[in-house]
């Protein structure tokens, strides 16, 4: 890690870990960096990136080699999330759909047919997924869910309706979370699957650089064979835990990425005849953020140790993504102010990540919701049911 | 196709480096090393000509254990096997020595590597190697064909490209621009793990040259700022000649 590592964790990495994420830092920097702006700034993913993430094996990383992952553990995970959030969130939303929200489901619950047929091509990403369960109505509180499924002769028919679907517009392969006899059950719905539509979500001011889309199930027939073997709210929350770990390394990334702009900006900025970071009021602004960014790297570091050795809860999970977004969308405000007006300009990556955090503080359980899962842990009393 | 890629490990370029305690050495404390950038275009041939022929790439480099990180990076790139020669502070020659030492038993078909390392830039080694082993060597190649057992290779020169035939076994020596290096792979990464390196230790043979002092460059080269008479700007121009020395 070249770039903001105070306490040293670089010296806790095994030589995979430096190798990899040392080429990965240099994709960041001379693939994501210069063509980045320009996706936000006109809304367009930027495609030509996936093949070479797909390349590099940010698809799968704790998947294992025989069906087309890395088969490197979740330190490896979370420390590439952390880079390539550094670029920016959509990119790493974009590698947190494919790997811990489709990949991870079909690898665990998959038949042995379903990850055969589609984890490589995932990987490779000649298959793009997507995640369906939040709905219109049914954000913080999916058990509500509408979408639902009934059972035919030959398989499923499937009608509801999902949003805030990342990739869903580009997707070959959705997991659909659905009720079946009252039981949310997961579903693969493939591309073209005759009453499936996947209209893309226009007019964000934020995450402009990812594809948002909408879902959209009438009368849609699932074969038999598309099910997984899963049922319950748990086989969705289980993905979202494998995500959220990944968005606790990457909100640091993003607050890496602000914080060294606000840094280079205060030595160069001059004000009154001396550089603005000679002022106390920007030294306790950079203080501030350095800490909180290596408390987030420190928690992160030990989470991943509990990740690796399968013993963390999803409530370390949403601890760590409840602190870290909050301390990422803290940072970049506070990283926008110290670039004055200059800071809401794309020529900084500021105002970018600031204006993606903001999602990242609400996808993937909000950041009151973590509170939440907390507050039950703590209190044994769940506030929210 | 069995292929040989010589590698070495060098200061990051953005690295800044210190004298060492003894005045004739880099002190390795804080620096962070890398494979040597035109070592990357070098390995980078090999693993082609080997997607395109198929054979063995084998990496090989020769210094302190810690040297090894450089060689896993070269089998995260793609190399089948990589060979550490131990062996510290040698001269161009030694270094030479000791790798054509390595591949007379190995019957290479081509050796590959990096026109200089970037750390002593003494730009020796791929001819001495090519010499010892009585085979062609052509150096700084941009540009690189193979067809059968003949070889085309071009070169930049001053004004202009010359392009130079020579058969195989052959050294060739890569300049910037040769290809553009791949990116290590996750799964290759973790494979690389699994890769044998061979550790020897290097073969006696007397040093040519010894290096007697090594120091950072002046300080007292500071900046000068002149005004835009004509007397100013010709004392820009006698500084630049006279001074600086680069015009």
């Amino acid at each position: 890690m070249k770039n903001t590592d105070f306490f040293d964790i670089k010296s806790l990495l095994t030589e995979e870990h430096k190798l990899f994420i040392d080429s990965l830092s240099d994709f960041v920097d001379i693939e994501i960096l210069p063509v980045i702006e320009e996706h936000f700034l006109e809304g367009t993913y930027p495609s030509e990136l996936t093949l070479k993430l797909a390349e590099l094996g940010i698809f799968g990383i704790t998947i294992p080699q025989e069906y087309g992952g890395a088969g490197a553990d979740y330190l490896m995970y979370g420390l590439a999330m952390q880079e390539l959030e550094r670029g920016d969130s959509a990119i790493r939303s974009f590698a947190s759909v494919q790997s811990s929200l489709v990949m991870y489901p079909i690898y665990k619950y998959g038949s042995e047919n379903q990850k055969n047929k589609w984890l490589p091509k995932l990987a490779s990403a000649e298959s793009i997924g997507c995640f369906g369960l939040t709905e219109p109505d049914f954000g913080s509180n999916p058990a509500g869910m509408l979408t639902n499924a009934v059972k035919t002769r030959s398989g499923y028919l499937l009608n509801g309706a999902k949003m805030w679907i990342t990739n869903g517009t580009l997707a070959d392969i959705a997991i659909v979370w659905a009720k079946l006899d009252g039981i949310v059950h997961g579903f693969l719905v493939e591309k073209g699957t005759p009453g499936f539509s996947a209209p893309e979500m226009k007019g964000k001011h934020s995450l402009r650089a990812s594809v948002t889309s909408e879902l959209i199930f009438q009368d849609c027939e699932i074969p038999e064979e598309n099910i997984l073997n899963i049922s319950g709210l748990k086989g969705p929350l289980s993905c979202l835990t494998q995500a959220r770990y990944g968005i606790a390394w990457g909100a640091v990334g993003a607050a890496i990425a602000v914080y060294e702009s606000a840094v280079e900006y205060s030595k160069t900025r001059i004000q009154f005849g001396k550089p603005i970071g000679a002022f106390q009021l920007v030294q306790e602004k950079l203080a501030y953020m350095l800490t909180e960014i290596s408390k987030a790297q420190l928690i992160n570091f030990r989470l991943a140790q509990l990740m690796d050795g399968g013993n963390a809860t999803p409530q370390h999970v949403s601890f760590a993504k409840r602190n870290n977004v909050r301390m990422a969308l803290d940072c970049a405000r506070i990283a926008r102010e110290i670039h004055g007006a200059n800071g809401i300009l794309s020529e900084y990556p500021v105002m970018r990540h600031a204006a993606n955090l903001e999602s990242v503080l609400t996808y993937e359980g909000t950041h009151d919701i973590h509170t939440l899962i907390l507050g039950q842990h703590i209190t044994g009393i769940a506030a929210y049911e | 196709m069995n292929i040989l890629v010589c590698v070495s490990r060098v200061p990051d370029t953005a690295t800044k480096v210190f004298v060492g305690a003894d005045g004739k050495s880099i002190d390795p404390k804080g620096v962070k090393f890398i494979l040597n950038p035109y070592d990357e275009f070098a390995l980078e041939e090999g693993l082609r000509l080997k997607e395109k022929n198929g054979g063995n790439v084998t990496a090989i480099t020769i210094g302190s254990p810690e040297a090894t990180e450089i060689l896993r990076t070269a089998l995260a790139m793609g190399a089948d096997d990589a060979v550490l020669i131990k062996g510290d502070n040698l001269d161009s020659y030694q270094v030479a020595y000791n790798i054509s030492e390595h591949a007379k038993a190995k019957n290479y078909d081509i050796i590959f590597a990096g026109k200089q390392s970037v750390d002593f830039d003494s730009g020796q080694v791929p001819s001495l190697v090519a010499a010892m082993l009585d085979i062609p060597s052509i150096s700084v190649v941009s540009k690189l064909e193979i067809n059968g057992a003949t070889l085309l290779a071009e070169r930049d020169i001053e004004g202009g490209k010359e392009v130079l035939e020579a058969s195989l076994p052959c050294l060739v020596s890569a300049q910037k621009g040769l290809n553009e290096p791949r990116y290590p792979k996750l799964p290759d990464i973790m494979k690389a793990k699994k890769k044998p390196i061979e550790e020897l230790d290097a073969k006696p043979a007397d040093a040519k040259v010894s290096v007697i002092s090594m120091e950072l460059p002046s300080k007292e080269r500071v900046g000068k700022i002149l005004g835009d008479s004509d007397a100013d700007i010709s004392e820009i121009v006698r500084s630049l000649h006279e001074e600086a020395k680069v015009i």
